[in-house]
């Protein structure tokens, strides 16, 4: 919190003392979304933002989970897919920007296409991991008890990688937000990446760049500290560090 | 005879582990497999428990050859083992799956008791310690009602105290339930406290170079000469004088 202030205090000085920038101030800047929720812009694009957040992130968990189980456990299909992996992980998720145009045209389906690429790679390979990582020993017992290979997966796989999954997918939770404001840069007519280009492109309205900054950093927070709370769930908290 | 190796040999690449290993273990019988780091127990004790394939030979239980793990014979590790997101009587239920609900809460219920973790039914293993751990993944494993139990050096990671009241624990156990067990050590005085006979193997590559009867009633006594000249025996039949 008094990083905060000291921050914020920072941040109004080096304004003060630099007359002719176009930087707001705090205050502006307070001002600024104070404007935007009037006009009812604030919400708007905050939902527009989340939403398409929300589909890309969650297509690509329904895809990369059950994919990196299933290569996690197979020598043979991790060894043919993972190389295809590795080279599509270091493209920016903004190189697939025309790409995505091209196929899903200007909109929503692009934006979503780009978060849903953007997360799926790192995610799938963090599973592949996790399964890699998971006791042998557990695996053994899960077979000793009789288990057939779906239930298995359901009673042994699933719960022994839940606490490192839950880590990767707070990371590329984390990637999802960073990825959706950049591709409202392009592809989309709101959200708050569209809000920053707008700004100034129409007119040179830097407070509300400012603003549009300041609420994409307090949604991502507020979107990190709402995944740490799986992390306290009683059957995962093993597999962290004693508090 | 419950337990059959049909002239037991493992090959790891080059490395011969395990040579014409030949042995029978009757049932409700205790059987200690003792041998130096390295000399391929755990190996042999996978390979009945279905886990590995030997190279050659093969082993049988009541006359049907293994081919792979088997609810009616339950693998206990050291106390890793146990699941660590299921709580105790999750733990203890696991294998149960295919009971119906009543039958699952009343033999969890006999087995918290048995293995004396009344009041830590809701516990996570992290909350326990390694020998509550451990007594968690005994129940585990007879909860499902098996014929045998294969135990890995099982005691291997406690202090040298809960090690001890383990022994005793298992031994009760043991008496009450009339299991077929195979236990695998490093640790003379752990077999021949625990076992009706010992199997005693050379180093790599592990053959049997004898089995020793232990004729001695349980409890035993520690202090008992004919104990005492036993495990002499078998510290001598390992190559070591029993003086530090």
């Amino acid at each position: 919190m008094l990083g905060i202030a000291v921050a914020v205090a920072a941040w109004q000085l080096a304004v003060a003392a630099s007359p002719r920038t176009l930087v707001p101030t705090p205050w502006q800047t307070l001002r600024a979304i104070g404007e935007l929720a009037e006009k009812g812009l604030l919400v708007r694009y905050v939902v527009a933002s989340l939403f398409r957040v929300t589909w890309g992130y969650l297509a690509a968990v329904a895809v990369a989970v059950p994919a990196g189980v299933t290569l996690g456990l197979s020598r043979r299909g991790d060894s043919a897919v993972n190389p295809i992996l590795q080279i599509l992980r270091p493209i920016s998720p903004l190189a697939w920007i025309p790409i995505g145009i091209l196929w899903f045209g200007v909109g929503d389906a692009a934006a979503i296409f780009l978060i849903f690429l953007a997360s799926v790679l790192p995610l799938t390979t963090a599973t592949v991991e996790a399964v890699h990582n998971l006791e042998g020993v557990h695996l053994a017992a899960g077979r000793n008890f009789g288990l057939s290979h779906a239930e298995l997966v359901r009673s042994v796989v699933v719960p022994g990688i839940l606490p490192q999954l839950i880590v990767a997918m707070r990371i590329t939770l984390g990637i999802a937000w960073l990825v959706v404001v950049a591709a409202e840069m392009i592809a989309v007519n709101s959200g708050l990446g569209f809000l920053i280009v707008d700004a100034r492109n129409a007119g040179n309205r830097y407070d509300l760049v400012v603003a549009g900054m300041v609420l994409i950093g307090l949604i991502g927070i507020g979107l990190d500290l709402l995944m740490r709370r799986l992390e306290r769930l009683p059957s995962v908290r093993w597999g962290y560090a004693a508090e | 005879m419950k337990v059959h190796f049909d002239s037991i040999g493992m090959r790891f690449g080059g490395v011969r582990v395990l040579d014409d290993i030949n042995l029978s273990v009757n049932a409700g019988e205790f059987v200690c497999i003792l041998g130096p780091s390295g000399c391929g127990k755990s190996t042999l004790l996978n390979i009945v428990g279905g886990f590995v394939t030997p190279t050659e030979g093969r082993v049988t239980i009541d006359g049907e050859p293994v081919t792979g793990p088997d609810p009616r014979r339950i693998f206990v590790f050291q106390e890793r083992g146990v699941f660590p997101w299921l709580t105790v009587e999750e733990n203890i239920g696991f294998g149960l799956f295919r009971q119906k609900d009543d039958e699952k809460r009343a033999r969890i219920a006999r087995y918290v008791q048995l293995v004396g973790l009344q009041g830590f039914e809701r516990s996570y293993p992290r909350e326990l310690s390694g020998g509550m751990k451990q007594r968690l993944e005994v129940a585990r494993a007879l909860a499902v009602d098996p014929d045998v139990l294969y135990l890995d050096e099982p005691f291997g990671a406690l202090d040298s105290i809960t090690r001890l009241q383990m022994r005793r624990e298992l031994l009760r156990i043991w008496q009450a339930e009339r299991k077929t067990i195979l236990f695998v050590t490093h640790d003379i005085e752990e077999s021949v406290q625990l076992a009706d006979r010992v199997v005693v193997l050379s180093a790599r590559p592990g053959r049997v170079r004898r089995v020793v009867d232990v004729n001695l009633a349980h409890p035993r006594d520690l202090s008992d000469p004919r104990y005492i000249a036993l495990r002499d025996e078998i510290f001598g039949e390992i190559g070591l004088a029993h003086q530090i």
